[in-house]
């Protein structure tokens, strides 16, 4: 187990929780100002993927590819939010996880059907294809770095739009009294749906970076989903800083976990006890982590109301 | 109340009249699917408990299908072979897993709640496909069905009767449990937890106790449905899994005695409805039949929110 390998796994592990923030990002500003559960998000994540890779095969253009993805997940969670989620704002948690859950079942059946059931191959740009030097001895895949900058970008706009402009002023507002920024004047069901637009956008663009890395087919976003889950519980809903925190922690210790814990239990006890038991432990460590947090601070590391 | 007494027994003696007709009728496949859908109605009656009478928003309940399943088949994989034990660490190994998410989850409420337990059961998931030993991804076919001696698994017939007592056994339980005063103080702190700390319950332990009720109970029909199908696999445990489970309570009507029931029949016989019509139009269409199926969950949940129990009588808590 040499340095080398470790600081390969580790920044593994961040390009993972960058994708994981992705995905939170919207899902928590969905939950936190709108206070609907939204069990879709992961549909406009795989609804992102296929589309690039649609678009990309089309024109033969990766970026061109991007785009329309971005674009298209904008479209589709707008008009998700303006056909079904609008209705369920008044509704309690229960009826917004199994309107959701139909959703799902929607989407993932229309993908199969118009992309088939088997798992699609995306390639990364050829641009992205080869490595990049960290140090001697230690190469690293240029594409998975380039996720890594994208998502830690991304966070930056993302913080500057919500903590330093009108827009930001107007979703923090509405989230701690919808009400009063609707008799303020400012019309709050556009603001909901540009917000649920955006947030489907972010989710689209986890899915089309995470396409060449991890298998793209209909459910590959419900996997993805309850690890967001997990991080939203961990960080706190409705925190932007908390999903970053529980992404970038979820996405290290799963990664580590999957890496290491096997050698690692192998040292400790025999050899042939740690091949079944290192899997089994590494798979369930992430919910593991999410208990030990909830046990010692329930709301969360980064509550975001008190 | 008499009426809903006849209403039961004009259905029990129907569920009972089944069997003999239908294979008369040379139709055996709908003796297993009827007899799938009652093993599935025992997992929604225990849903109900916490979800429709103690307002605990589980999507994680296909986890104690899960392991009341791998308890039938785990124990068979070491020769284990006595139905009656299988049954008793079905339900016992589920009572425990309960009590372990229960006491972390039920710390929580709302959306936390919701996404905890069904975290927790994509967690029992995916150890489920880690352990190879048990057949990891693909699951494992039991080597014998449960021996329980008075009744046959084998027979498609006699198992059929089983899940119909079972089934029957469950409703009253929960009935009896729903208004014993018990009943009443899970109810309570659901309706205004407020005032049930005032006079002096608080919910914790009654939420818990509930939800490891409901836990066992699930359990029994884990171990079941690992029965009926003769497989186990993880995918027992998947969110679908639950969420069906959902579906089936709400679609019955929640916090009803026949709601979790008559839900699960009207999913259920839905989905071979869709699957049936689609198969008119083309024999390709029918795997999509959840392209159909989605859009009519979100209508239910949008347009038709009291259930089907609703239209036979008021809710009865």
């Amino acid at each position: 187990m040499t340095f080398g390998l470790v600081f390969e796994q580790l920044l593994n592990g961040l390009q993972f929780g960058v994708t994981l923030f992705l995905m939170a990002a919207g899902l928590t500003l969905v939950l936190g100002i709108m206070n609907v559960v939204n069990l879709a998000h992961g549909s406009l994540y795989m609804v992102g993927a296929y589309l690039a890779l649609a678009a990309a095969q089309w024109t033969g253009s990766y970026l061109v590819g991007v785009a329309l993805g971005l674009t298209g997940t904008l479209l589709v969670g707008m008009l998700v939010e303006v056909i079904v989620l609008r209705k369920l704002y008044d509704r309690d948690h229960l009826d917004q996880v199994l309107a959701t859950f139909g959703l799902i079942l929607f989407f993932n059946e229309l993908v199969a059907i118009l992309w088939g059931r088997a798992s699609l191959f995306a390639s990364p740009p050829s641009w992205l294809a080869g490595h990049i030097d960290l140090f001697t001895g230690s190469r690293y895949p240029a594409y998975r770095a380039a996720i890594i900058v994208v998502g830690l970008v991304t966070a930056a706009i993302l913080w500057y739009v919500v903590t330093r402009t009108r827009l930001g002023m107007l979703v923090r507002a509405g989230a701690s009294n919808r009400t009063m920024v609707s008799a303020l004047g400012v019309n709050i069901r556009l603001l909901y749906t540009v917000v649920f637009g955006f947030g489907a956008a972010l989710a689209g663009l986890a899915g089309l970076m995470a396409g060449p890395i991890y298998n793209v087919q209909p459910g590959m976003g419900e996997a993805v989903l309850i690890q967001v889950f997990v991080v939203i519980v961990i960080g706190g809903i409705g925190s932007i800083r908390g999903a970053l925190v529980g992404a970038v922690i979820v996405g290290i210790v799963d990664t580590l976990g999957r890496a290491f814990l096997k050698p690692l239990m192998a040292t400790i006890i025999s050899a042939p006890a740690a091949e079944s038991a290192g899997p089994a432990l590494a798979s369930m460590l992430i919910y593991l982590l999410m208990a030990v947090v909830l046990a010692i601070r329930p709301q969360g590391l980064f509550p975001a109301r008190g | 109340m008499s009426r809903k007494l006849l209403l039961w027994g004009v259905a029990v003696l129907a569920l009972l009249a089944l069997p003999p007709i239908l294979l008369a009728l040379q139709q055996p496949f709908y003796v297993d699917l009827v007899r799938r859908i009652m093993i599935l109605a025992i997992a929604a009656v225990s849903l109900n408990l916490i979800l429709g009478y103690g307002g605990m928003v589980s999507f994680g309940h296909a986890a104690y299908i899960g392991v009341g399943a791998y308890a039938v088949g785990i124990l068979g994989f070491y020769g284990v072979f006595n139905g009656w034990l299988h049954l008793l660490v079905a339900v016992v190994a589920s009572a425990l897993v309960a009590l372990a998410i229960g006491a972390v989850s039920i710390r929580t409420s709302g959306i936390y709640f919701i996404m905890i337990t069904l975290a927790f059961t994509q967690m029992l998931y995916y150890l489920g496909i880690s352990v190879a030993e048990f057949g990891g991804d693909d699951g494992m076919r039991l080597k014998r069905r449960s021996q329980l001696g008075i009744v046959d698994l084998n027979d498609p017939v006699q198992f059929y009767y089983l899940a119909l007592v079972l089934m029957l056994f469950s409703v009253f339980l929960v009935s009896k449990i729903v208004n014993s005063r018990f009943g009443m103080a899970l109810r309570a702190c659901n309706s205004n937890e407020a005032r049930s700390r005032a006079i002096g319950f608080s919910p914790y332990p009654y939420r818990l106790a509930a939800f490891v009720i409901a836990g066992a109970m699930c359990g029994l029909a884990g171990a079941l449905y690992g029965n009926h199908t003769n497989y186990i696999t993880p995918g027992l445990m998947t969110w679908e899994q639950s969420g069906d489970l959902m579906f089936m309570v709400i679609l019955g009507g929640m916090a009803t005695t026949a709601g979790p029931v008559i839900g699960t029949f009207a999913f259920l016989f839905g989905e071979e409805l869709i699957k049936a019509l689609l198969g008119l139009k083309a024999q390709g269409w029918i795997e999509h039949w959840q392209v159909i199926m989605g859009p009519l969950l979100v209508l239910s949940v949008l347009f038709f929110r009291r259930g089907l129990a609703g239209i036979f009588g008021k809710p009865d808590a």
